[in-house]
């Protein structure tokens, strides 16, 4: 096998899973190490460089970091990325002055952006301090968009989002309010420089069975919390039903919950490990006594003399077909008694304002054709992001698209191409301090997760926007943050400096390290490593052949701790802990 | 005071369990405070493998050493078991009269090249001759690390020292020593081969009476440099397999040609590597040795076992029972029964 290459960003860059898996690339470790040491501002804006709301990620990302988390391969369970981020968020400070700002002389570009929620605040947040006029087009009386009208304040406090908001349209965005873009025509005919659609996916997927339209105590789950946000339904009926197990589904119920729902059902066609609702969204629920029903199927509304009375479903069971595609065959028919239904089976984009002659193409199941690298549409100037440009995603997508629109609409405004991005750097730091010290905490904590306390089932339903989450103790922090296995402190290794001693091998405490002949491929590679390891989405790095033997250093990624013992026992320094920094590019400010 | 951290009890998650239940994580001692790089870190890598590998119950074993860097590695395996850092070359005596008392128990002695072959060369000769049953690792380095680098008994002439002077005195072989004084286990390895290392220690664990293994152990501090003999480069080069040895604890295993069966069933299966070696010729293996040492070149692998040999406690017909487990009244009899042995010697 050829060496491993070690000056692509990606390789180092892969070695920190939680920063590959982030959306947005936020350097998980390095935030962590700053809430460490007290630095809580410094790690906010860590934070805010890449996601843009930390302490609204802080409570409700959907956390694509924390299944990546090596930690759990090592004892089961991930670092609690998403709340330390809060914890960073809560405890920063003023930091008002260390916040971009826009310049008082503007470069003459003019952008509208459609849709006043995460995508288009992070396009403003990238583009208001090069000095673009950001024009937003919000048809609510408010921002944030579905941030606001979808998750409930009990999970996200209005003054959280507030203040994340007002650090980018206080910029100087001109946001439009109850100003719905009608017309992209109009629009395209204002003479912008560009338009970046992130008007979300804000139309609820209908559920057309019998009785569907028989009562007014069905609705679209989104709808149903919008209506709760703007304060038009103020209770719920005692018994509910909630169609569909994603994450609307678990704000639907527990929202339900504190509007006088005592029995609260959420009901799902499969099994629980196909469920599309977090996990941890799944436990919050059930915590407060919301029943989970599995393997139901909506049948029918049973609706007797214009009130609704329950929902027939038919019982499935689950098997799988000849081609191994699941298949389910129904055992029988059953009716659940309710008095109001929730239907949260999925979100779909609607376009009705974008005109079909405009230039913008749209594809068959009616979703623009949207570049995946650029956001650009088939309309030269016209970007989508968000939930706009594929469907229903999350914050943390939606945050990414924007930065990726706005490189695009940089590019676009000064006349270089929108295929041209602007390259990933990273910088490589030694660690080093001293034989036995490392500018970073090296040593395992054998810590557990912790556990963040809620307010008691009691007190939280005693006021809808009374924040579930207490956030974590000092004490708690403290243990947290130490879990982290510090994964961008990377073992670079040296070949040229290697007398193969073996004494990294000895010490390795999870058998990363192998000495060995080179091989023909991984496969074969693998299987002759110190621990053979089956997990093949973890690379294998790779030494050029050593001085001595001509034989290869290995190093399975899988779970190395970080702790830096083979270069503390390396007498050469061929192993080094070097502290990897990747350096992302954002519109106008290039590594 | 040191920063170092201790290496994490964490393992891997698939690292296996032998047949007691233990991983080889639980033969390990605490952290080694020797340079980083040193031989004698390896060894004790091997032996933690070795005896996970022959499922040993720690609590079965007993460490003794002497003084040197060599005789610190006890500290850094097998935790759980029992140890005696001992006076400087007096490890033999410690480990004789150990063994002497509790026969049951497995005993491996560590020592270096300046332990055994200088101030403790006595001492080494009379366990060979006295046939304990013992694994005795020599740490062989060719230098005293713990006092800075001078030359030791097994530095060959000519070899540079860190400074630049050439050793001008001729080495001990302590192999040689040992096929001389009647050994019938001896071996020779290298700390940076762990495939051949980890069997000879397994078939020495099994041979029934001394067993001495001499182990390059390059030290990475005073010894490690151009025109050194003892270097892990040098080694590499100069190193030569002449036998290969395989330890079969099975008994059933059908025994081939080359095989010596152990006085328990086990088997040591030897692979002869070289043309024309004879593991089981005493002379004819020192001729080999001498004649390839002319050449510049070390020989390595399980050199000489014989199963013939008869221990320490089959020479003096001592009691089956360890001592501990003799009833106070068989242990000491009393009076009576002294006078009566006294009688019988007049």
């Amino acid at each position: 096998m050829l060496p491993t290459n070690v000056t692509d960003p990606s390789y180092y860059h892969r070695v920190v899973d939680c920063q590959w898996a982030c959306p947005a690339h936020t350097n998980v470790p390095e935030y962590i190490r700053l809430i460490a040491q007290g630095r809580y501002a410094d790690s906010y804006l860590l934070n805010r460089e890449s996601n843009v709301f930390p302490g609204i990620l802080g409570r409700t990302c959907d956390r694509p970091c924390e299944p990546a988390c090596r930690r759990t391969r090592v004892d089961g369970k991930p670092v609690a990325i998403c709340r330390l981020k809060r914890v960073a968020a809560d405890l920063r400070g003023d930091i008002q002055d260390r916040l971009p700002q826009a310049p008082a002389f503007k470069n003459g570009k003019r952008v509208a952006c459609v849709g006043a929620g995460p995508s288009s605040l992070t396009v403003a947040n990238d583009l208001m301090p090069l000095g673009f006029e950001v024009v937003i087009y919000e048809k609510l009386p408010h921002s944030g968009g579905l941030m606001r009208t979808n998750i409930p304040s009990f999970r996200l406090p209005a003054s959280v989002l507030d203040e994340e908001v007002e650090m980018i349209v206080g910029m100087g965005v001109d946001v439009r309010y109850d100003t719905p873009v009608s017309s992209m025509r109009a629009l395209l005919g204002e003479g912008y420089d560009a338009v970046y659609v992130g008007s979300g996916a804000p139309k609820g997927k209908e559920l057309d069975i019998p009785g569907r339209h028989d009562s007014d105590q069905i609705h679209i789950g989104i709808e149903w919390l919008e209506s709760v946000h703007f304060g038009h339904i103020t209770t719920a009926a005692p018994r509910v039903l909630i169609i569909g197990v994603g994450n609307t589904s678990m704000d639907c119920c527990r929202t339900a919950k504190r509007l006088g729902g005592t029995d609260v059902k959420v009901i799902a066609r499969r099994s629980r490990r196909h469920f599309k609702a977090s996990p941890w969204e799944l436990a919050d629920a059930e915590e407060e006594q919301v029943e989970i029903v599995e393997n139901h199927a909506p049948k029918r509304f049973v609706v007797e003399g214009g009130k609704l009375v329950g929902m027939e479903f038919e019982v499935l069971q689950w098997g799988e077909d000849g081609n191994g595609r699941a298949m389910s065959t129904v055992q029988g028919t059953v009716i659940i008694p309710c008095d109001l239904v929730l239907l949260a089976i999925g979100q779909e984009n609607a376009f009705p304002w974008v005109e079909r002659d405009v230039g913008i193409s749209f594809d068959e199941k009616g979703l623009p054709v949207v570049d995946r690298v650029t956001m650009m549409c088939s309309r030269p100037g016209v970007f989508f992001g968000g939930d706009a440009a594929w469907g229903p995603e999350n914050i943390i997508w939606a945050v990414a698209h924007g930065h990726a629109a706005a490189i695009s609409i940089y590019n676009h405004c000064y006349g270089i191409a929108v295929t041209e991005r602007p390259p990933e750097g990273m910088t490589l730091t030694s660690s080093k301090m001293g034989i036995h010290q490392w500018s970073y905490h090296n040593d395992y904590s054998a810590a557990e997760r912790a556990k963040m306390t809620h307010v008691d089932l009691r007190e939280r339903f005693r006021e809808l926007s009374r924040e579930v989450e207490l956030g974590f103790t000092p004490e708690q922090t403290a243990d947290e943050v130490q879990r982290c296995l510090n994964c961008d402190i990377e073992t670079h290794f040296t070949d040229r400096l290697c007398i193969e001693c073996d004494a990294c091998i000895d010490i390795c405490p999870v058998d990363c390290l192998t000495i060995t002949h080179n091989g023909s491929n991984e496969a074969e590679l693998r299987i002759r490593l110190t621990a053979p390891t089956p997990n093949l989405s973890q690379p294998l790095f790779v030494s050029g052949p050593l001085p001595q033997t001509k034989r290869i250093m290995v190093k399975d990624e899988n779970i190395c701790l970080h702790c830096g013992l083979c270069a503390e026992r390396c007498p050469t320094a061929a192993w080094d802990m070097q502290e990897f920094d990747l350096k992302l590019s954002y519109a106008g400010r290039s590594v | 005071m040191t920063t170092s951290i201790n290496k994490p009890r964490v393992h891997h998650p698939d690292l296996a369990p032998n047949a007691l239940g233990l991983t080889r994580r639980d033969y390990e001692g605490t952290m080694s405070t020797l340079c980083a790089g040193c031989g004698h870190d390896s060894i004790t890598a091997a032996i933690v493998r070795a005896f996970w590998e022959l499922s040993i119950p720690p609590y079965r074993v007993a460490k003794l050493s002497g003084i040197g860097c060599s005789s610190k590695t006890p500290t850094y395996f097998l935790r759980e078991s029992h140890g005696f850092n001992s006076v400087h070359g007096r490890m033999p005596s410690v480990a004789t009269g150990a063994n002497a008392a509790n026969r049951d128990l497995v005993y491996i002695g560590v020592s270096g090249d300046g332990d055994s072959l200088s101030i403790g060369l006595g001492q080494f000769c009379h366990l060979i001759r006295r046939n304990v049953k013992l694994l005795y690792l020599l740490e062989n380095n060719g230098v005293y690390g713990l006092t800075k680098g001078q030359f030791s008994a097994t530095a060959d002439i000519g070899s540079k020292a860190k400074r630049g002077e050439a050793n001008q005195q001729g080495p001990i072989d302590p192999v040689l020593v040992a096929l001389t004084l009647g050994a019938t286990f001896v071996a020779r390895s290298f700390s940076g081969d762990k495939e051949e290392l980890v069997p000879i220690i397994k078939a020495a664990l099994a041979h029934n009476g001394f067993a001495f293994v001499d182990i390059i152990s390059p030290c990475v501090t005073f010894n490690d440099h151009e025109g050194s003999t003892k270097s892990y480069a040098y080694s590499r080069e100069h190193l030569h397999k002449v036998v290969e040895a395989d330890f079969v604890p099975l008994r059933k295993e059908i025994v081939g040609t080359g095989d010596v069966t152990l006085h328990d069933g086990s088997v040591v299966r030897l692979r002869k590597v070289a043309p024309g070696y004879d593991p089981s010729d005493r002379d004819a293996v020192s001729g080999y040795l001498r004649k390839h040492h002319e050449a510049g070149e070390v020989l390595t692998g399980l050199l000489y076992q014989s199963a013939d040999g008869r221990d320490m406690h089959a020479i003096e017909k001592t009691v089956a029972t360890p001592l501990v487990d003799l009833p106070y009244e068989q242990l000491c009899p009393g009076g009576a029964a002294l006078e009566k042995l006294q009688r019988s010697f007049k």
